[in-house]
């Protein structure tokens, strides 16, 4: 993992499609404390169980989402790529990824300071209101997508 | 090979045997006497017949071009197409056909092709990729999208690592759930309907997998503005006679094996989404 940048900027973050069409007002006060990460393949971004401080936007790459225990393989149950966001347990308490968070290709994020996002969205009604009318249709399709996979659908 | 009675298998060899994933596997069959089979149109099928067990609609999934063999690719499903499966080269089964409504790959021409296929849907719609990739310079864009429940259910391997490849399409794959050795996308296949390139005022899609996946992915498609009217499915119904008389195969108004397999979306939708059809 390499820092591209200590501090990204809104222009950057506005870059992401994530907050397209955001006010630049609002969005200035998510980015303090931003970081721009690069990662090479097979690097973790994050672990299950280990705590979730940042919001990742992903700018280049792909990153699997994966789940396992003592008794089994790994299981990639999703990859997120280019465009897309990962984590929201920053905003659920007990603020913990719930799964592995792994590079598959170059991966390039900028990761948002999760204390910073919590404390803008609860000072700023409107941002609150933007930021999740942002955020749950992309958890809606995935959890969508999730009971199509558990259907098995191409099953034997 | 002269005109057959429209119900009676003709006795054809298995040319080879090729085992695609643990349950599917690909025959190559040839005619006797060095006949040719009939022309087929991509997205037909014919019914294969063994004697004593059973027969079973399968889709050709080889080029139209080829007269000389037959392919077909089988799924163990059940008794019959189990037994299918077992054929070894040397061994006799019985075809007629073909039968059934192709893909409009005429109707195409001159705009973009979005190709969808999910699990064994992909065999029906690889003798539109052979036409296509014939006669590339008619088409505009080919943006393809191929899903599977695993890495390990991925079929036609050798082809796809050749269509990957080339620079004249775009060939995504994308599974259910893998393990660490899969460096490619993870999730159903309309994840990756976003990435797709094309015009929707100038595209057509062919889809062709299991009924929800089908449903989803032309969602997907109406929301990046393509028309229902542009995008076309491959019905699946268990057939018996294949030529529109027993009435097994009936979807609605339709009958899967004479009106079908291939039928347009936007005719199939109120069917499609009701609950018991």
């Amino acid at each position: 993992m390499r820092i591209i940048a200590p501090h990204a900027s809104e222009t950057r973050v506005l870059e992401h499609p994530f907050f397209e069409g955001m006010d630049p007002h609002l969005l200035r006060t998510l980015v303090p404390k931003a970081v721009e990460r690069e990662y090479d393949v097979g690097d973790y971004v994050a672990q299950e169980g280990s705590p979730c401080d940042e919001f990742l936007l992903v700018f280049e790459g792909k990153l699997a989402l994966e789940i396992g225990a003592a008794d089994r393989p790994h299981l990639t149950v999703q990859t997120v790529g280019s465009g897309e966001v990962v984590g929201w347990s920053w905003f659920v308490a007990p603020n913990l990824w719930r799964f592995d968070v792994r590079a598959v290709k170059p991966t390039r994020v900028v990761a948002l300071n999760a204390p910073t996002v919590r404390h803008a969205l609860a000072s700023h009604a409107s941002l609150g209101y933007d930021f999740l009318a942002r955020l749950l249709p992309v958890l809606a399709e995935r959890l969508e997508n999730t009971r199509v996979q558990l259907l098995d659908t191409y099953g034997r | 090979m002269s005109g057959p009675h429209p119900l009676a298998p003709r006795p054809v060899v298995v040319k080879s045997h090729t085992q695609e994933t643990v349950d599917t596997v690909t025959l190559v069959l040839s005619p006797p006497n060095g006949e040719r089979f009939p022309r087929f149109r991509p997205g037909q099928f014919n019914m294969l017949y063994l004697p004593g067990i059973g027969e079973a609609a399968i889709s050709i999934s080889g080029d139209t071009k080829e007269t000389h063999q037959l392919v077909h690719t089988i799924r163990m499903a059940g008794k019959i197409s189990n037994a299918l499966a077992a054929l070894l080269p040397g061994a006799t089964v019985g075809v007629r056909g073909p039968y059934g409504r192709g893909w409009p790959v005429r109707e195409a021409e001159g705009k973009d092709l979005l190709i969808v296929a999910g699990g064994l849907g992909l065999p029906p719609l690889r003798p539109v990729l052979y036409d296509v990739l014939d006669r590339r310079d008619r088409f505009g864009r080919v943006e393809i999208i191929y899903g599977a429940r695993t890495p390990g259910d991925l079929v036609f391997y050798s082809a796809l690592q050749e269509w990957r490849q080339r620079g004249d399409l775009r060939f995504q794959t994308t599974v259910d759930a893998a393990g660490r050795e899969w460096y490619g996308d993870v999730g159903v296949v309309t994840t990756r309907v976003p990435d797709m390139r094309f015009d929707p005022k100038n595209s057509v899609a062919f889809l062709c997998g299991p009924e929800i996946m089908m449903k989803m992915t032309a969602r997907a498609l109406e929301a990046r503005g393509l028309p229902k009217e542009a995008m076309w499915v491959s019905m699946e119904r268990n057939m018996k006679c294949a030529i529109g008389l027993c009435g097994h195969c009936q979807f609605g108004p339709s009958f899967i094996c004479k009106d079908g397999p291939v039928l347009r979306y936007k005719e199939l939708e109120p069917l499609l989404w009701a609950k018991e059809v």
